[in-house]
């Protein structure tokens, strides 16, 4: 390894095949970044993601500002579309699995958490950004942090200490003797697996998609030499399909990490089960 | 390079252990999404989606109030026009009746009348008949006597005169019958 990983291209655009140097192939580098601003050693620094993270978020709020600061009852092109989409996460999550009455007061955090973990992803196909900000642990582990306090918190406001801990150890008499191992094993399920996958979902489906574009595309251009240039002609055609397949698997990954956090906030807000 | 050093460069990299910075950014990133959009939009659309689930709803009640205005207002039209009609013909039929007596009435009185007159008339000519009967056989008698005696009173000698005479009688004759008639 280099001695600085990071770089400003994803790889070395000098290097060819039958050039004489290796293939460039991406890996845990691909996702270093060298600071815009302070000091990588320090806690203090500014660089891509955290760009790419803030200007997510702006156009996430600049989209539905645009769309619904002045709504009309009927709607122009721009409402109807953010329409749909807030239709789709309220009604299609929320109401679908914690229930109109009880998922109402969740919604707004639920729609943020969709179109926010969407945009993020969506960075990856964006041209120059390029780099889904999710596949950074941080971003998911912070949402799913958000998550969890919420969920773990509304569990013991709505259902005591007592009740709380045997929703957690998912307590059932009828299990009889191995009472005691199911409930050590869904207390650590619920209380340490559970956030911890959350998160490493996202994290880890935008971290390989990123891999994948990653290697297509380094492919292309590192065999784009003599008779290389086929192969790296079919290499292209899989980065086109799979900018394609990202595309379609951004919003499986938001879709799926809010309908996860839909089914916690449901699972504490339910009787014992 | 010690084994422990190496692991702490790999641990550097572990990819599963969030750099806080990011973390911080990302709290940051998300607090500004989910607080325009819990503080203000989704509120402002809430309403306005309520407003046309609203709109909606009342037009769609108002329609169906029309409706059944309307759907009552057939029947009740409907209603009267049959009974309308029902009164026309009952009183068609009613005129009818009623022509069909006045007629048989008139015709009986008709009847009556010239049957009257007629009788009138018979016993009229029946009187003046017999008065003229009467009045002829007097008179046949005395005219016959006038003849008589203004025949043998006058000279029977002057035939001319004769002939005047009698011509004058059947004038005189004629006379009378003119007055009598």
């Amino acid at each position: 390894m280099s001695a600085d990983p990071t770089q400003t291209l994803a790889f070395d655009t000098s290097c060819h095949l039958f050039s004489g140097c290796g293939f460039p192939a991406p890996g845990l580098h691909s996702f270093l970044f060298k600071p815009l601003w302070g000091d990588a050693d320090s806690n203090l620094y500014f660089n891509k993601t955290m760009l790419l993270a803030l200007i997510g978020s702006i156009v996430v709020v600049a989209f539905f500002w645009a769309a619904f600061a002045r709504p009309k009852v009927v709607p122009g092109k721009l409402q109807m579309i953010a329409e749909s989409g807030y239709d789709f996460i309220r009604r299609g999550v929320v109401y679908e699995t914690i229930g109109k009455k009880e998922g109402e007061k969740y919604v707004p955090l639920v729609v943020s958490l969709f179109f926010f973990v969407w945009m993020m992803n969506l960075w990856s196909i964006i041209p120059v950004a390029q780099f889904p900000v999710t596949a950074i642990i941080s971003y998911p582990a912070i949402l799913a942090a958000i998550v969890y306090v919420l969920w773990v918190g509304l569990t013991f406001k709505r259902h005591g200490f007592v009740g709380a801990f045997k929703n957690f150890t998912g307590y059932d008499k009828s299990l009889g003797a191995v009472l005691p191992l199911s409930m050590t094993i869904e207390l650590f399920s619920n209380l340490l697996v559970r956030p911890f996958t959350h998160a490493v979902r996202l994290f880890a489906n935008m971290f390989a998609g990123h891999t994948l574009l990653l290697l297509f595309t380094i492919a292309s251009w590192y065999m784009l030499n003599g008779i290389g240039i086929a192969y790296s002609g079919v290499s292209f055609v899989m980065v086109l399909v799979m900018t394609a397949f990202e595309l379609f698997i951004q919003a499986v990954q938001a879709y799926v990490f809010v309908l996860l956090t839909c089914s916690f906030i449901q699972g504490a807000l339910a009787e014992h089960h | 390079m010690s084994p422990l050093v190496m692991l702490a460069a790999e641990e550097a990299e572990n990819p599963l252990i969030p750099p806080i910075p990011e973390l911080v950014i990302g709290l940051i990133a998300f607090v500004i999404v989910f607080g325009f959009l819990a503080w203000k939009l989704l509120p402002n659309i809430n309403k306005v989606l309520e407003e046309r689930r609203e709109a909606i709803e009342g037009g769609i009640e108002k329609a169906e109030a029309a409706q059944t205005e309307a759907q009552s207002v057939l029947e009740q039209y409907k209603a009267q026009l049959a009974e309308a009609r029902h009164e026309a013909a009952r009183l068609r039929q009613e005129a009818q009746e009623q022509g069909a007596t006045l007629i048989a009435e008139m015709r009986a009185e008709g009847q009556r009348q010239r049957e009257e007159i007629v009788a009138a008339g018979h016993a009229q000519i029946a009187a003046d008949r017999k008065a003229a009967a009467a009045a002829l056989r007097q008179d046949v008698g005395k005219l016959a006597t006038e003849l008589a005696g203004k025949l043998v009173g006058e000279s029977l000698e002057d035939h001319a005169r004769q002939s005047r005479v009698i011509d004058r009688f059947l004038d005189e004759l004629d006379e009378k019958a003119e007055a009598t008639r």
